[in-house]
Order: structure tokens, then sequence, then C-alpha cells
């Protein structure tokens, strides 16, 4: 058994969110500046450019990427060898969101209740936490900055079996094309299948913070995924939406066992500003 | 690139194409859902505005909180078809300008012919860098909205382009067009 105080984990929180905030992943930049060389829209390089640009101002003077700095979702994986002491993990990661979000002069973005007075929490509480208990002593934790440009751009649908391989090339074409400019492309396409209807969503969500250049182990998911994001950039959306080649900088799938009835596909769209960190205690 | 003084002339407007690349420089005011609802609200009722929309531009903004010796934080676009239901009364009102991000619905492009308006695009998370080309913020209404408060801008070369024009011609469906590849 090795005890972990409440407080390490409220302080590593806090330290993520500050990052992700502030500091593009380096994968992304890459990605940025390889398709600002790539680019044959003229608007589209100067939308990249400018992206680019913005992600070297927000680092050297630690401004927010993009003024929306997200809902924070938190993965928390918990070895069951561990024990939380001087508090609740779901206190200790809110605690760290709230500072993080006040520190760092991140808006607060969240309403306490979303249909009738839909009032500001006013601290960017609470976070939306996944927990998972796996073997070991260790915890790993996850911290997504999600914005809601994209995250409003999402779908989920229960396709059938006789949909297959096209049916699932359809649902997320529709989807990508249905967003067009609106998520802030170039964007990041994470899709979960299978599952039931809660866990395909929750692999799709996933999925947006997977490295760029990691792809699915399955040689099919993969072969899927490089399919996807070429029919994806053939649609002319490109950068901001204006016209170009580069809509999407990558597609990642995970994939479940499903129902002998079912074929869940739950899309979730990432912007540029991808917004993703982790470590681990 | 084109420079524009704000509030926008007629003229102007008249003279703009989807597109264009201009550099606006002068005051505006923000508003997103909220202050939207609010705004309409008032108009519904028959009462004034908190301030007079009359040839005004729009910027569909919710800022970040304003760093010690900044203007104001990051402050880029938000996706505009949430404003899409309030757009077509204040555009009534005399609204000239809106600057967002994405699609609009067929309702507010009719209304920006009719009313020959424009329809501007900030990139979606330039958000630190457009903050550098605001020059001062205070709150005009609303405080109790926090970052969805309506604010005056005074903003020096904000760099936009033009999404929607008077005709009613997109950037959006021209761009994609252009580099579609069927």
């Amino acid at each position: 058994m090795r005890i972990v105080q409440a407080e390490t984990i409220q302080k590593e929180i806090t330290r993520l969110f500050l990052d992700a905030g502030v500091n593009i992943e380096k994968d992304v930049d890459t990605c940025l500046k390889n398709a600002a060389n790539n680019e044959p829209s003229p608007v589209g390089r100067n939308v990249l450019e400018q992206i680019i640009r913005n992600n070297e101002i927000a680092k050297e003077e630690k401004l927010p990427i993009c003024q929306d700095t997200g809902m924070a979702v938190v993965f928390a994986e918990i070895g069951q060898d561990v024990h939380i002491q001087g508090g609740s993990l779901e206190n200790a990661i809110n605690k760290g969101v709230r500072k993080a979000y006040d520190e760092g002069y991140f808006r607060k973005s969240i309403v306490a209740e979303p249909l009738f007075n839909r009032k500001n929490t006013g601290d960017n509480t609470p976070a939306v936490i996944h927990v998972n208990i796996v073997e070991g002593d260790k915890i790993k934790l996850l911290a997504i900055a999600k914005g809601f440009g994209s995250e409003n751009m999402s779908a989920i649908k229960m396709l059938v079996p006789a949909d297959g391989v096209e049916g699932v090339k359809k649902f997320v074409l529709e989807t990508v094309d249905k967003a067009g400019p609106n998520p802030c492309p170039p964007i990041i396409v994470g899709i979960g299948i299978g599952g039931s209807f809660e866990k395909a969503a929750i692999m799709a969500k996933k999925c947006t913070a997977k490295p760029l250049n990691y792809s699915n182990p399955d040689p099919n998911y993969a072969k899927l995924e490089d399919e996807l994001l070429e029919s994806i950039n053939k649609r002319g959306i490109g950068p901001g939406g204006l016209g170009g080649r580069t809509t999407a900088l990558k597609v990642h799938i995970e994939y479940a066992p499903t129902h002998i009835a079912g074929l869940p596909v739950a899309i979730n769209i990432c912007c540029h500003a991808s917004r993703h960190k982790s470590c681990i205690i | 690139m084109i420079s524009l003084q704000l509030p926008l002339k007629d003229e102007d407007i008249l003279s703009l194409r989807a597109g264009d690349s201009v550099l606006l420089t002068g005051h505006l005011y923000t508003a997103r859902d909220a202050a939207h609802k609010r705004l309409v609200e008032l108009v519904d009722a028959g009462k004034p505005l908190p301030f007079d929309i009359k040839n005004e531009t729009i910027y569909y903004v919710g800022p970040a909180p304003a760093p010690p010796g900044h203007a104001v934080g990051s402050a880029g676009p938000t996706t505009s078809y949430r404003m899409d239901a309030y757009t077509p009364k204040l555009l009534e009102l005399g609204l000239k300008g809106m600057i967002g991000k994405g699609k609009r619905s067929d309702e507010v492009i009719e209304a920006i012919k009719k009313h020959s308006a424009v329809y501007f695009g900030a990139t979606g998370g330039a958000a630190a860098l457009i903050s550098k080309s605001i020059i001062s913020s205070e709150i005009v209404a609303y405080p109790d909205l926090g970052a969805e408060a309506i604010r005056r801008f005074t903003v020096k070369n904000f760099p936009v382009i033009v999404l929607i024009d008077c005709l009613g011609n997109n950037q959006y469906d021209i761009g994609k067009k252009q580099y579609a590849i069927i």
C-alpha cells in the first residue's frame, strides 16, 4: 500500500492545467508548421501563420492560447495499491482546477446548471472526472482543457452492424462537413467505435489527447485513420474554414468490444489548440 | 490589405467583398450568448439598449481576464451561429458589423443583405495574438455576466477577413469550392 496525499494530486492538477493553457504541445506545433509549408491556399496559410505566431506569444507572455480555456476534463488512473489521504480525489482535482484557472488568468466558463439559470460557478469547477482503477501503486493523471467551439461540433450515432466501414466513413465525413469552420480547423478528430453509448464517447474524448504520431496498433484501424484523414483533407474546408487542404491534423480511433446488435460511433472534435498534459504520481 | 475606421461607413461596407483582408481601428462592442439574450429581451419589451447600436460593430468574444499590465486577456472570436437567433433584430436596429467565426443562418445572411451590413471573421484560437490589437477595454453593461459582459474595446489594426459581404457572398463557400477535391 502506497499513500498519496490529496494535496499532491491537487498541486499536480494545477500544474498540468496551467501548462496546458499556455504551452502548445510540441507535436501540434511541429504539425502546424509543416502544414503551413504545404498549404496551397494563401488565405489558409495566413491562418496557420497567425496560429503559429499566436502560440509563440502565448508561451512567451504566459497568455492563454485561446480565450476559451475550456472545461476541465480529467482522466485519473488510480493504482489499486494506492491510498489517497487527506481528502477526496474529487475535491483534490477541483481544488487544483480552481487554483489553475485563478492563477493563470484563465476564463471561467462553467455554469452550475445548464437550462434554467445558467449561473457561472465563477471558478471553472466542477471538472468532468473519469476514474479507472488499475493495477499498481501509481496515479496517472491526464488533464484536458476542452474548448466548446469544437465540443459543440461533436456527434454520436448508434450505427448498426450492416452499416460497416462505409457507414462509419460516411458519418465521420458528414460530421466534419457539417462542422465546417466552426470548430477552428485544423482539427483533431477523436473517434470511439464500439462499446456502449457512453463508452464510445469516452473513447473519442481520450483520442483527442493522443500524440499526433500515434496510430492505432491494429492495422485495419490504422488504415482507416489514414483514409479518413485523407478524405477529410480533400473536402476543401481548410485552416479557419476559409478554404484549403489542411482541415485535420490527425484522426485517432479507439475501439472496444460491443453488442451483437450494435455499432456505436462517437466523434469528438478538438480544435488546433489541443490542450492536454499528463503526469504520473 | 485594407485599413478601415470603426464605426464603419456605408461606403466602406458597400465596397468590401468576401475574402478581403481588413485591419480595423476604432471602437467596437463585445457581446456573446448571454448578452445577446438580454439585448433582444430589451428590444422585445420596447426598451432602450445599454449602448447606441446604430452603425456599430459587435465582436463575439468572451475574453479571458486581463493579467497585470495587459488591457485585456486572450480574446479570440467565439462561434457566431449561437447568436443567429438574435442577430436579425439587431441588424434591424442599425448594427452594421459583426466579428466572429463560423457559419451563419440563411436568415442572418438575408438580414445582412437587406440592411447592407458585413460579417467579418477573426482567426479562431489566435486569441493571444488578437489581444495585442486591443488597446483598451471597459465594461458597458451586465458586469454580473463576467466574461460575457458587454465591453467597449478600442482596437488598432485588428486583423479580420470579410466572410459575408453586403451582397451575401460567402468566403466559406468560395474557399471550400476552390480547394475541394471531388
